[in-house]
């Protein structure tokens, strides 16, 4: 069975386990959890804090926040799953295909009521979907949708559906390689022209943030900029990338003097570069007399360190 | 009604914040307290927490609706993280009215935009006591 397979699988099979059976949170809806929540969040409704002003309200009395509704079922510091929870269940399938990190993505909740002081709430969940896999901004995962009912006795007072995506964390994190420089500029911040990155580019940008030049490859044709579909048209076809060693030549140069451009110091040297892997890409070369700037010029890629956000390739010469 | 707008909510999120909502939320997930272990894990810093953003568009809604608004349901999607030292701006307009269970509710289109771009949407559903009544 392939990767997505199991998964897949696994999904099917705690799925069709349907709903764990109703855990009781820790404590009954309770007036200091609702206080520090409402401090916490900064939510100054009477209703909840003040009796004299919720007596004469339409609650006729004090009443919880209905968006602490999960808060009350919440596991705490040290609670465990039930081992029946759905949720639980497929976290570890995912976990153990190297998904391992989780995200929040959506919560959509329906009160029924509004709860009060000493009323205990159990919560029921189980799995609604598994959808995957995708390429996201944090890495590849898979969207996890659970539904929660939420009960006093018998009485269902709340109902919530959520997603989270558990994916496998980008690259981002990962040592640059060997040799390759990654140089903080700052001072290019200030009005830098950001490139709009989409899901067929994410992976270039992520590549220049830990100091790889990385190129589309399809199939056994190499592609940049990168798109969105194979160069010879076969729409089955799914890119992926390699590292490509970031040396090449000039293949052909313009020397900006003018206009200002914002982030840069005139004047300023943009190459066009073909790499030794053949494909060629464009970049600022930095730290270069433009008299020195010839075609053929042996150069390599650096990156250039914006922000936490953008990392530019460049090139330097190899002297 | 219909086309309101409400009024601006400024978030400071500060460590604190991020923090102590997380508490307040029961969510000891380390990626809400612990900026080590945020970092360890691809953050850039400690981020809000899901709860934290439902009862923050909660407040942004009764805020202006008042405190006798009846909350019925809140829908939120996140964007961005809202990482520790970021500010958040909520923005809402009522678009539309529907009745369900005999029930008038207002929808609430809302936003919260961080430093990095939305980081929640969401749809509120409440009731109004006196248009019930």
């Amino acid at each position: 069975m392939t990767e997505t397979e199991r998964i897949e699988a696994a999904a099917e099979r705690i799925a069709a386990q349907g709903a764990s059976a109703p855990v009781l949170g820790r404590d009954p809806v309770n007036q200091a959890m609702v206080n520090t929540w409402t401090e916490a969040i900064g939510d100054a409704n009477p209703v909840y804090t003040d009796a004299d002003f919720a007596a004469s309200s339409v609650h006729h009395g004090l009443v919880a926040p209905p968006a602490m509704a999960q808060v009350w079922t919440m596991r705490g510091l040290h609670g465990t799953r039930a081992e029946d929870d759905p949720l639980g269940a497929m976290m570890l399938a995912l976990d153990e295909e190297g998904f391992t990190s989780v995200v929040a993505t959506n919560s959509s909740q329906t009160y029924h009521r509004y709860l009060r002081p000493g009323e205990h709430v159990a919560a029921s969940n189980r799995l609604e979907n598994v959808v995957g896999p995708k390429q996201t901004a944090l890495g590849e995962g898979w969207f996890v949708t659970t539904r929660t009912t939420w009960t006093v006795g018998d009485e269902v007072v709340a109902e919530m559906t959520f997603r989270v995506l558990k994916f496998r964390p980008s690259a981002k994190q990962a040592a640059a390689p060997e040799g390759a420089r990654i140089i903080d500029a700052p001072e290019y911040s200030d009005g830098v022209l950001r490139p709009v990155i989409s899901l067929d580019t994410a992976f270039f940008w992520e590549g220049t943030q830990v100091g790889e030049l990385r190129i589309q490859r399809w199939g056994d044709t190499l592609r940049h900029p990168p798109g969105p579909v194979d160069p010879g048209g076969d729409l089955d076809v799914k890119p992926d990338y390699i590292v490509a060693r970031g040396t090449g030549t000039v293949y052909s140069y313009v020397v900006h003097h003018h206009p200002k451009v914002p982030g840069k110091r005139l004047p300023f040297v943009v190459a066009l570069v073909e790499l030794d892997e053949g494909v060629r890409v464009l970049g600022e070369l930095i730290d270069v007399d433009p008299d020195e700037v010839a075609i053929g010029l042996p150069v390599r890629a650096v990156f250039l360190r914006i922000d936490d956000e953008l990392t530019l390739p460049a090139w330097e010469v190899v002297r | 009604m219909i086309g309101t707008t409400l009024p601006p909510m400024t978030i400071h999120a500060t460590p604190t914040f991020v923090i102590s909502t997380a508490l307040a939320t029961r969510d000891f997930q380390d990626v809400h307290h612990a900026r080590d272990a945020a970092v360890a894990r691809g953050s850039k810093d400690i981020f809000v927490n899901i709860l934290t953003d439902n009862g923050l568009v909660q407040r942004f809604v009764t805020d202006w609706a008042g405190p006798e608004a009846l909350v019925r349901s809140i829908d939120i999607q996140l964007g961005v993280p809202c990482y520790a030292y970021d500010t958040l701006t909520f923005t809402g307009t009522v678009t539309d009215r529907v009745t369900v269970d005999g029930e008038l509710r207002y929808v609430i289109e809302v936003t919260g935009k961080g430093d990095l771009g939305d980081h929640v949407r969401g749809t509120v559903h409440i009731a109004l006591p006196e248009v019930t009544s």
